[in-house]
């Protein structure tokens, strides 16, 4: 049977997807496309700083075989914003201090921006009283669309106001 | 991770024959990947079911089929579920996060093994992981784990939220395998451990499910209630699932169902015809639990459970019975 190569597009770039289906979609990232932005912190689905988006939607990269996304379209940091073009959520990260080591910024970034399509999109959450209604960004919504992400510099308050800023500045009322 | 071979399944039909050759399904893999980075599960040949077309939420009658391959962040975000299932919907918003939500898919999160640490840890004695080797949990760090239906084998949760919903709204899990499709009732889909705790459920070799689907709206009064030791991104301790209709005061039907308390989503209809009929009180309430946990038994750090889960059980029927 004649190996043919799959691939996928990363940050819009067609990418060829690794021989080795042992590859998870974070160390073909991270390894072979040089992609070193997406962390990996557990490596085992815990922590978020793996976060990327695959068809728009937010993934643990670390807990995905790269081979499985034939076809996919992946968002990394890398195509979020560069440091002279930040993009909205990147700048609000940084207004409101929301880090101090900035490992796991990366997932919580990536992870936010899924966040904000959800929301325009309506999905409940664990914090949504009615699941049938349309959500709020009130704080306790977005702490609990964020609980995927953790961060052990306990900057979590100022994540949120990050993403409040962001959420607020998109949605002008 | 060990070596293995992947296969694409563009069908049903050629996941089936992939699987009747001993392949290993993968779906999401959001557990299985973590499960073979542990040297846990061990797969030589891996078939993805990704491409097979079931991932489609449809009406059936008056319920609701779900693709096998549906996955849980698209399960609980239908406005079909949401409005005339809101149990499900809630109790899978209680799992995991977003990130797995996206990933994990209905069939799958069936099929998750347990969290028990010692049958992650390769080091240790386990009869799920390795028949014969014995239990580390029984005398081991045993906090999160199950007070009923365990055996002298092991005493390990499942540890999801869907099923326990899917339980209390009796859900059928729909199969394709060798021996033709089964429907089989959720309440019969997960084995108790007896001297085989190495099988979870009663999927035959070869056999995979396609769906799920959910009988006609009650129209019942649904709450998912989980207790965890942080408030989110966590497994349960105890989870409570109730589904129930009031009439004149009284509580007219009632479904109920438990999570992480037995080594199976948990329902046993003594509880309900406890409830039935009757007016709702915290006596009522303490009656119920009683009924329910007359069998249960600790293993020393999960005793707690015992207790939390009588709480648990009156918090969440005052919840649904109030007004």
């Amino acid at each position: 049977m004649a190996t043919t190569l799959l691939t996928a597009q990363v940050n819009g770039t067609p990418q060829a997807l690794p021989q080795d289906p042992r590859r998870t979609l974070l160390d073909w990232l991270r390894d072979d496309l040089g992609l070193t932005g997406t962390k990996k912190g557990c490596d085992h689905g815990q922590c978020g700083a793996c976060t990327v988006l695959v068809e728009g939607r937010r993934i643990n990269s670390c807990l995905s075989l790269a081979a499985l996304h034939e076809g996919d379209a992946i968002e990394t940091i890398e195509g979020i914003g560069t440091p002279d073009a930040l993009a909205p959520l990147q700048r609000a990260f940084v207004a409101h201090d929301g880090f101090q080591c900035g490992y796991c910024t990366p997932g919580q970034i990536c992870s936010a921006k899924a966040l904000m399509a959800e929301l325009a999109e309506g999905w409940p959450s664990a914090a949504s009283v009615d699941v049938s209604a349309r959500p709020m960004p009130t704080p306790d919504e977005l702490r609990e669309r964020m609980s995927g992400n953790l961060c052990r510099c306990g900057a979590y308050s100022n994540i949120i106001a990050a993403l409040e800023e962001v959420i607020a500045a998109e949605n002008p009322v | 991770m060990k070596a293995f071979t992947l296969d694409h399944a563009r069908s049903a039909e050629e996941a089936l024959a992939s699987l009747g050759q001993g392949h290993t399904a993968i779906a999401g893999g959001t557990n299985l990947v973590d499960l073979m980075k542990l040297q846990v599960a061990l797969p030589d040949r891996l078939v993805s079911l990704r491409r097979t077309g079931l991932d489609a939420i449809v009406p059936e009658g008056d319920g609701l089929r779900i693709g096998a391959l549906v996955t849980n962040a698209d399960c609980a975000a239908d406005m079909r579920v949401r409005q005339d299932w809101p149990l499900l919907s809630q109790a899978i918003l209680a799992g995991a996060s977003p990130q797995l939500r996206n990933r994990a898919t209905t069939g799958g999160n069936l099929c998750q093994r347990t969290r028990c640490g010692y049958f992650y840890d390769t080091t240790q004695a386990c009869n799920k992981r390795e028949a014969g080797t014995g239990c580390a949990a029984r005398e081991g760090f045993n906090r999160i784990h199950a007070v009923l239906g365990t055996s002298d084998a092991c005493i390990a949760t499942y540890p999801g939220d869907m099923a326990v919903a899917l339980l209390a709204l009796d859900a059928v899990v729909l199969t394709e395998g060798p021996f033709g499709p089964r429907q089989i009732p959720l309440a019969m889909f997960h084995r108790e451990p007896g001297d085989d705790p190495t099988r979870d459920n009663v999927l035959h070799p070869g056999e995979m499910i396609t769906a799920v689907k959910l009988p006609a709206p009650t129209g019942g009064r649904q709450v998912y209630r989980k207790v965890r030791d942080r408030a989110s991104y966590a497994f349960a301790l105890v989870s409570v699932a109730v589904d129930l209709s009031m009439e004149d005061g009284r509580i007219a039907r009632c479904a109920l169902a438990f999570g992480s308390l037995g080594t199976v989503p948990w329902r046993d209809p003594k509880v309900e015809a406890v409830l039935t009929g009757e007016a709702p009180s915290p006596a009522l309430f303490a009656e119920a639990a009683d009924v329910l946990l007359r069998d249960a038994r600790g293993f020393g750090a999960n005793d707690f459970k015992i207790p939390l889960a009588a709480r648990a059980l009156a918090a969440t029927l005052a919840q649904a019975t109030k007004g």
